[in-house]
């Protein structure tokens, strides 16, 4: 039995924990107002908002409904467009059609719940935050134009919301009907009463995460099998500093990471990385775990990570291993993993006095996934490159840690003559392949283009190295 | 939650050029209904499609014991079960509903499963074994040509002798260029629902452009009249050209599992069923030779066009006529000759999409003028200004022009988007930065508005007012976001002379309109606005001799409707809107009326390739500046910037969002929406996840569209010219650009005229000297 709040009305469900919010909410419910563009998370026309008590607060996020498996919504508040139907159209809707952002009207649902996400967040106000808020969205008639209009529209009255006591004010402003006001209270009382879902314990089930990757790949599969959920475990929900390493929970959400004051700390360019990372309400679902066992040569958080020389800590019913993170790749989508390892955390030497940069292109430059994407930290001192760690993702059959190149800079003096007999080196590490992102040639190409990028500040270094 | 979207419609002014779609405030609360969202009968079957796994071969066996057995299956059906005609071709019938022997791309349906749950269906189309030989497939168009293998004859458009004149040129510069396919994604996919109905008849919804076309293929392939089928279409989530004609196939499978086993049924493929199983625009390769004087006046333009049309002919025959018809854009070229070839190739037919091949022809004429500007050192819009057409011009197909804007929005845009401050500021640009650089191009745009099949100019509507004084409208007209139901309901305020508020703009159904043409070639809104106008006027005749029988005997009096009141010789009347429909009511006035239109003055002679054939064009030119990032090669849309020809818009908020839409979606044709097929046909490029299209990061930071004051045109419904396709073609001005901004940072680049321009092509042709 699940249970959770469904707009204004507590639900409870036996169906598969493993079938989709989606299916729950137009099929089983008939609320249609959700719409089906893709079921793989790239359109956003089944955006709900999921909304969960945060260290006591209740916070809402924007979910691709498609990927969302059913027991992730055990004890929150899931929002549908109808959730937010007034007797008036609210702000957002009123927006949207005043500056026109709405034709063929089959997205639409999907930018009004996410910018209704961008609402009911306390800490927005921005423009940008608005149009980050709808960058799952796809749209195919409008060009965007006129939405960008409405965000405009709706940024602008952001300007007196409060922040605290937020979900009050825009009840008492029409942005939202009145009953959000007493869903903190109801959720509190919902997860007060175990159990909201059989989450059941490890063995023989299949491991859940966001269900941003397994959805995609066999949502059949997934709902016809009895799975135990990690996505809302507290324990591996965890960010924290111990004995200067930084310790990641498998369970921590792209957002989660990005959003932690600590990461941001540490990495002061965060935001333009996590941008090239999927989108909102991907970011939102996607585990760290989640995307470094999936084992997509080209998944952007095992590059981040790899370039960090992380090591995994891997739970099997308490029996903890520890490995290094690019130990645990062996092939293809092969790993040094048995399936019912938890990857509890992902750990990492606190870079000190190193520069971190992380590169992505893809054919989109966002919501698109890496045709190469490569991560570096790079310690130099005087010139010369006292440490490196170089991870480059798209050139081989999984995430790559580019050992011998790292091994052949480390001590080395930086200059014009060195990169080039790295980028030689690198060559000989990789093998990439041909297919729809691009040929294997290009992929080399821009991997020799992304490592010299992560040079950036030597404008004079790079430009030597591509006029020879 | 009671919020009646009526209410909503009441505020926004019935005639009023600036109001909103009618359709917003029910899109952004969720109660549009599409075809998915209608509530369904008892006894839903689910059908799905089992395609061929090979692009080309002969099926030897098929085995589908294992999944007829499975739990949820009702039935199988393969070729043999079609009660009619196993065909579907709608110009040329050469493509089976489902495969018979031969399978002639990947992705074509062999055999169609019903089944009780999805889930179901999808576990059967597992189990199901089949043997096909293979036989050789070819994807590329030329290698089929070089076979002979062609969908339909070959067609040449000619006018003067560019032999001659080839001859009289100082310079002469030949090449080819090519463009790519781009799939529709309507953010709905494909779809239908069916249900049986009385007296061996089938009921369909479908999300379709064309209900009449689905009409005919349904009845062709039951084996059964038109009349016992109905077609009714909601909305679309989109179209784009590509419901058009492959909506047919999906609601036949619907209705032919609802006849035979006498039960609902829905048939929607998932996103990447649809995006295997349906074509796309076509690809194009073409190889062009253009002829300049020592003043770049272009004497000669010559041209071949290979055309990818797919497996089956579809629309592609009539798409290689308007790549024809576009060919020399908006340029008047003495001699011309143009060649098209339509290459049947082993892929999913290709189809209708925005532009319906003219983006094709107009992408291939730029590219000769920018090969001669580039060979000549000079900047392509000295050669684009000089050879622009004016009134008293001829086309190649023998339309002379007439009402010419083509100068006009030229000049208007170099002068108003100043042209000599941007060249300025990207000069200064590229000589500041190393690793980024700046390029513009200017695209002007000239499209002619009418099917060039001149018996599809035609419409019909019907208007019922109610004894209550509400309105019922249909018409053939299908809403797919493009806003034509705003402007319907527009003409009907507007014909009456009341508030829009009283009038419904009803389903798109082929039982109240009969034998339409499909909501396509941008011309919706004018033929089926016109064949309201005539039914609207029908009715409100009947109402005005109705009047002048009760309130005078004098014939000449002049009776309008103003604001809901009737004014005779300019005063009020006793009668308002109302209780001149109960009145008339009650004295037996007959209160409805079918409207017909049909498009005077076009005609085309397809056995010489001359006439008439568009009602009128539309004009307009757009300038596109671009940034290179020429580390990593990849590019942002600075700005476009179009002067367009609206007429006199009957809706500057709708045609707006058509201009701005139909842009962004031509640059994502001409950038990043890179559609692969494998050598073996095997579509790579399959999901959301690997064909993209503009997100909101994409698209030009700046988009502005300027409405140039124009007469319009009396074809055009309300003077309001036809927006839905010409826009698009402004993206192309994209291509240009970026080739522009690359060309700033490796001058001796060669890149050949090859679209989309993707970040790969754009970082090889930087570094192309490396090689």
């Amino acid at each position: 039995m699940i249970r959770f709040i469904l707009n204004d009305r507590a639900v409870q469900t036996d169906l598969p924990s493993g079938s989709t919010v989606l299916d729950f909410v137009r099929y089983h419910k008939r609320l249609t107002g959700t719409k089906i563009g893709c079921r793989e998370g790239d359109c956003g026309a089944c955006t709900v908002l999921v909304g969960d008590l945060e260290n006591g607060k209740l916070v809402y996020r924007s979910m691709t409904s498609c990927l969302m498996p059913l027991g992730n919504a055990a004890g929150k508040h899931i929002v549908s467009v109808e959730g937010v139907n007034m007797e008036k159209l609210s702000p957002v809707q009123q927006a949207m059609v005043d500056t026109n952002g709405t034709q063929c009207g089959f997205c639409t649902i999907g930018f009004v719940m996410s910018l209704t996400g961008f609402v009911l967040n306390e800490n927005a106000k921005q423009y940008e935050q608005a149009i980050a808020a709808i960058d799952g969205n796809i749209c195919r008639c409008t060009g965007y134009k006129s939405i960008e209009r409405a965000a405009a529209i709706l940024s602008d009255k952001m300007t007196d919301k409060p922040q605290a006591d937020t979900i009050d004010w825009l009840a008492a402003n029409g942005y939202i009907p009145a009953y959000f006001t007493t869903i903190k209270a109801k959720l509190e009382a919902l997860n007060a009463s175990a159990p909201i879902a059989d989450t059941g314990t490890a063995g023989s089930k299949l491991l859940v995460g966001g269900g941003t990757d397994l959805v995609v790949q066999k949502a059949l599969a997934v709902k016809q099998s009895a799975i135990q959920h990690v996505y809302d475990t507290n324990e591996l929900n965890r960010i924290y500093l111990e004995e200067g390493r930084c310790h990641v929970g498998g369970a921590v959400t792209v957002t989660a990471f990005a959003e932690s004051a600590l990461i941001q700390e540490l990495f002061p360019r965060l935001p333009e990385y996590i941008r090239l990372v999927s989108s909102t309400p991907i970011r939102n679902m996607a585990t760290m775990a989640g995307n470094i066992v999936n084992a997509s040569p080209i998944g952007d958080m095992s590059i981040f990570f790899l370039a960090l020389n992380s090591d995994l800590i891997l739970n099997r019913n308490g029996e903890r291993r520890t490995i290094k993170l690019r130990d645990l790749y062996k092939g293809y989508k092969q790993l040094d993993r048995s399936p019912d390892e938890i990857v509890e955390q992902i750990v990492f030497m606190v870079p000190k006095g190193a520069d971190f940069n992380f590169e992505k292109v893809c054919k989109r430059t966002y919501l698109d996934i890496a045709s190469v994407n490569s991560a570096c930290l790079v310690k130099i001192s005087n010139d010369v490159i006292e440490e490196i760690h170089l991870a480059a993702g798209g050139v081989a059959p999984y995430p790559r840690y580019l050992a011998e190149t790292c091994a052949f800079l480390k001590g080395k003096m930086i200059s014009a003559n060195r990169l080039r007999e790295a980028i030689a080196i690198m060559n000989s590490e990789i093998a990439p392949i041909s297919d729809a992102r691009g040929t294997a040639d290009y992929k080399k190409r821009l991997l020799r283009q992304l490592f010299l990028a992560h040079f950036g500040s030597r404008k004079e270094i790079i430009k030597q190295v591509l006029s020879h | 939650m009671n919020n009646d979207p009526a209410k909503k419609r009441s505020s926004i002014s019935p005639l009023g050029a600036e109001g909103g779609n009618i359709d917003a405030a029910n899109h952004v609360t969720g109660r549009s209904i599409y075809v998915d969202d209608i509530p369904v009968m008892e006894g839903l079957l689910y059908v799905k499609v089992f395609d061929s796994p090979v692009a080309h071969g002969k099926i030897r066996k098929i085995d589908v014991t294992e999944a007829e057995q499975l739990d949820g299956i009702v039935k199988i059906f393969s070729h043999k079960d079609i009660p009619g005609e196993n065909q579907i071709g709608g110009i040329i019938p050469d493509e089976p509903f489902l495969a018979d022997d031969i399978v002639d791309f990947r992705g074509q349906p062999i055999l169609l499963i019903a089944a009780e749950h999805e889930d179901a269906a999808e576990e059967a189309i597992k189990k199901i074994r089949v043997e096909i030989d293979p036989l050789p497939v070819i994807t590329d168009p030329r290698e089929a040509f070089k076979q002979g293998k062609l969908l339909s004859a070959s067609r040449k458009f000619v006018k003067g002798d560019v032999n001659e004149a080839f001859k009289n040129c100082t310079y002469i510069f030949e090449g080819s260029a090519e463009t790519g396919g781009q799939e529709q994604l309507y953010l709905e996919t494909q779809g239908a629902y069916a249900y049986p109905a009385e007296h061996n008849s089938v009921k369909i919804f479908s999300s379709t452009q064309g209900p009449t076309a689905v009409q005919r293929t349904v009845a062709r392939v039951l084996g059964v009249q038109m009349n016992q089928v109905e077609v009714d279409v909601p909305r679309l989530g989109g179209g784009f050209g590509g419901k058009e004609d492959q909506a047919s196939a999906w609601a036949t499978m619907a209705a032919m599992v609802a006849y035979l086993l006498k039960r609902p049924a829905k048939c929607i493929p998932h996103r990447m069923e649809d995006m295997r199983m349906t074509g796309k625009r076509n690809p194009y390769t073409t190889d062009y030779k253009i002829g300049l004087d020592s003043k770049q006046n272009i004497l000669a333009y010559q041209a071949v066009f290979y055309q990818n049309g797919g497996a089956a002919a579809d629309l592609s025959p009539a798409i290689l006529e308007r790549t024809l018809f576009h060919a020399t854009n908006s340029y008047a070229i003495p001699h011309v000759h143009v060649t098209a070839h339509s290459c049947k190739t082993n892929l999913p037919p290709n189809t209708a999409f925005r532009g319906f091949g003219g983006p094709q022809g107009m992408f291939v004429i730029e590219a000769a003028i920018d090969h001669a500007a580039k060979e000549l050192g000079i900047e392509p819009l000295q050669i684009q200004r000089q050879n622009m057409l004016k009134n008293g011009d001829e086309f190649p197909y023998g339309q002379i022009v007439t009402e010419c804007q083509a100068t006009h929005c030229w000049d208007e845009a170099l002068d108003q988007f100043n042209i000599e401050s941007v060249r300025k500021e990207i000069d200064y640009f590229n000589l500041e930065n190393t690793f980024y650089k700046k390029g513009f191009s200017l695209m002007p745009v000239c499209f002619g508005i009418s099917f060039t099949n001149t018996m599809m100019n035609q419409a019909r509507a019907l208007v019922h007012v109610y004894s209550d004084g509400s309105v019922g409208v249909s018409t053939g007209a299908v809403e797919m976001g493009q806003g034509v139901n705003t402007k319907m309901l527009q003409v009907a305020a507007h014909a009456f002379g009341i508030s829009a508020s009283r009038i419904k703009l009803e389903s798109t159904n082929t039982s109240r309109v009969a034998n339409t043409s499909p909501s396509a070639a941008s011309s919706t809104a004018d033929l089926n606005g016109k064949a309201l106008q005539d039914a609207c006027n029908q009715v409100k005749e009947r109402l005005f001799d109705f009047i002048k029988k009760e309130l005078t005997d004098n014939e000449d009096e002049i009776i309008e409707i103003k604001d809901e009141v009737v004014y005779i010789n300019d005063e009020a009347s006793v009668f308002n809107w109302e209780n001149l429909i109960r009145q008339a009511f009650m004295k037996r006035i007959n209160l409805s009326a079918k409207g017909h239109y049909a498009t005077p003055i076009i005609n085309f002679d397809k056995s010489i390739e001359k006439g008439h054939p568009f009602a009128y064009h539309v004009y307009g030119t757009a300038l596109t500046v671009v940034t290179v990032d020429c580390l990593r090669g990849t590019y942002t849309i600075d700005s476009v910037k179009a002067m367009h020809d609206f007429g006199s818009s009957m809706n500057r908020v709708v045609d707006l969002g058509q201009c701005e839409g139909g842009i962004v979606q031509g640059i994502g044709w001409m950038t990043m929406e890179e559609v692969i097929y494998n050598t073996e046909g095997k579509l790579l490029s399959n999901a959301l996840s690997t064909y993209k299209i503009p997100d909101i990061y994409s698209v030009p930071k700046e988009l502005e569209v300027r409405f140039l004051p124009t007469d319009g045109n009396s074809y055009a419904i309300l003077k309001s010219k036809a927006v839905g396709e010409p826009p698009l073609m402004y993206g192309i001005g994209a291509y240009f650009a970026i080739r522009n901004a690359v060309l700033a940072f490796n001058p001796s680049a060669k890149i050949p005229y090859s679209a989309p321009i993707t970040p790969e092509k754009v970082l090889m042709s930087l570094y192309q000297n490396d090689q």
